[in-house]
């Protein structure tokens, strides 16, 4: 670093999951008092989300076999709270650089408005659920499948009373599994991706038996028995008036098959929060296996951008185990970065087993292969835009008839991605849309840049 | 009034009363506003740029379906908000 590095240097943690919790650890640890902003009430994340006050239940009815690690990471969150610069219920609405470098955070929390300034930022920003447009994906009692677990972990609710799953990733055995566990009655498990593909990954994942591998040794070890499993489903459509009555699909032979219920968590993959990382000017590469673009990420996790650090799903899917090893790297390479003495030992036991995951990671890659005929089935006539109700035929014919051949000129003369939620739902299903219509590969449709508030902000602050 | 969600773990403590549409309801401590809202009611609001209504989709502040108005005329996130005792939700009698 050539610019002076001043002796207390503010650093900002931008999310409180797995990942944030980890690299404030190690930045205590080093005698620095992070920030840490958590839009969440308590620190812990999606995946191990802590019901808010008066909601606690006990951790292995809420995590099932995650309970120790979840309970080992709220257990850090108190221990840090007295050491860190805790802000619950903050959200970082817009990153700007500042002279002569570090950034302004724009941040609305619970004392209103206010304007940080940080010197270094570590982006653990996250995921959520990949979606993709199915018929009658837009009636109440449709959800993803994030947010069916999370009703059940934070509040202990179902989301519907005959509930079907549908899924092309490990979330879905997991959360079929939380259901049973947990009394609901599910109407249907189905994954869109075929069977053989798991069980010719399994020998690979069972090396490793992390949050991910588990999803998958559910699905092929039985642990599902009894449950209305199907896998290799495809042309799912939800039937319903004002809202779901039931569920349709073609099995692997192409018959097709209906169930009664009134709610569905169905998603596909998750996709990365990336828009802090685009704010904070951050250089972004396109990664071919999930079909996303993310903020580029050393194996230390330093992002393009000199002073921000990326660690977590936010910058690559890996899952909670991941996210919590590249907090800690990421810190790490913080550290020295600021000329504090480095632990060669420590920085490569993390690289070591980082690499391990990431060899593991291809693995499971196999066993979910993206659902490409769910992209081919979705009509004309379907709302891919769930915010302003935009459909397939109108991204289709900004393609064919007014020459949009990258996703910000299609926002342009569509609105898709300008809607409430910036892109966040239908972003990606819009550019695999965009690419098929153009016979492209998706990567050279580009990707939606993120703007300032990256999330509504209420005109009416809190007083 | 039966709704869309279903309470799987019951809890001890204390009821939080509030409104939907000045119809009184009660839920408990610690539940968010679309639990509370989806436990008597099958959606949150109407859809306002074409026929139907939402019922909130993500459950994790992203994806903005989930906003409800107040009577106090606050607009909020029902998955991020905690319901208070004597909140007033005003839906114009959706997911009824």
């Amino acid at each position: 670093m050539s610019e002076p590095v001043p002796a207390e240097p503010t650093l900002a943690i931008v999310g409180a999951g797995p990942a944030g919790l980890r690299a404030a650890q190690v930045l205590t640890e080093a005698g620095l008092r992070p920030i840490l902003l958590d839009e969440g009430h308590r620190a812990g994340g999606q995946i191990y989300r802590r019901p808010p006050p008066g909601a606690e239940r006990p951790a292995a009815a809420l995590y099932g076999f995650e309970a120790g690690r979840a309970q080992a990471l709220h257990d850090l969150a108190d221990a840090l709270a007295s050491q860190i610069d805790y802000r619950p219920d903050t959200m970082v609405w817009g990153i700007a650089p500042r002279a002569p470098f570090g950034f302004d955070l724009d941040c609305l929390g619970p004392r209103g408005h206010e304007r940080i300034a940080v010197d270094r930022l570590v982006l653990a920003t996250g995921a959520m659920d990949r979606t993709l447009p199915f018929p009658g994906w837009t009636l109440p009692g449709v959800f993803t499948l994030g947010a069916a677990q999370i009703a059940l972990k934070a509040q202990g609710m179902a989301i519907g009373r005959r509930v079907a799953l549908v899924g092309a990733g490990p979330l879905l055995p997991l959360v079929a599994h939380q259901y049973a566990k947990a009394g609901a009655t599910l109407a249907a498990v189905l994954d869109v991706t075929p069977l053989g593909a798991k069980v010719t990954a399994v020998p690979r994942l069972a090396l490793l038996p992390g949050t991910l591998a588990k999803g998958v040794w559910y699905t092929v070890a039985g642990a599902l028995r009894g449950l209305p499993v199907r896998s290799g489903v495809r042309a799912i459509a939800v039937e319903g008036g004002r809202q779901v009555e039931a569920l349709t699909w073609d099995d692997a032979r192409g018959r097709r098959h209906r169930v009664a219920c009134d709610a569905v968590g169905a998603s596909f993959g998750l996709r990365s929060e990336a828009q802090a990382a685009d704010l904070a000017g951050c250089r972004f590469v396109f990664e071919p296996v999930t079909r996303q673009w993310q903020p580029e990420r050393s194996p230390e996790g330093r992002a393009s951008h000199p002073h921000v650090y990326l660690a977590g799903d936010g910058s690559g899917i890996g899952g909670a185990d991941v996210a919590e090893l590249q907090g800690e790297r990421t810190a790490l390479a913080l550290l020295a970065d600021l000329g504090r003495p480095r632990d060669a030992a420590r920085e490569a036991r993390l690289d070591r087993r980082l690499a391990r995951h990431a060899g593991f990671r291809a693995a499971l890659d196999a066993a979910y292969p993206y659902p490409h005929h769910l992209v081919d089935g979705i009509g004309d006539d379907e709302i891919v835009c769930r915010c302003e109700g935009i459909t397939a035929g109108t991204l289709r014919r900004a393609a064919t008839e007014r020459d949009a051949r990258e996703m910000n000129r299609l926002k342009a003369l569509t609105r898709a991605g300008m809607g409430r939620c910036q892109g966040r739902v239908c972003g990606h299903a819009a550019a695999e849309i965009l690419a098929r219509t153009l016979a492209v590969p998706v990567e050279t449709v580009g990707r939606l840049r993120g703007q300032a508030p990256i999330k509504p902000i209420p005109l009416r602050e809190p007083v | 009034m039966s709704g869309l969600f279903h309470r799987l773990a019951k809890r001890s403590g204390p009821a939080i009363p509030f409104t939907i549409d000045g119809a009184p309801a009660e839920v408990q401590a610690g539940d968010l506003l679309i639990g509370a809202i989806l436990l008597h009611r099958h959606a949150l609001r109407r859809f306002e740029f074409g026929p139907g209504e939402r019922a909130g989709y993500c459950l994790m502040g992203a994806c903005q379906d989930c906003w409800v108005g107040l009577a106090d005329g606050r607009r909020v996130r029902a998955c991020t908000t905690r319901v208070e005792p004597g909140m007033a939700v005003v839906t114009g009698g959706v997911g009824e």
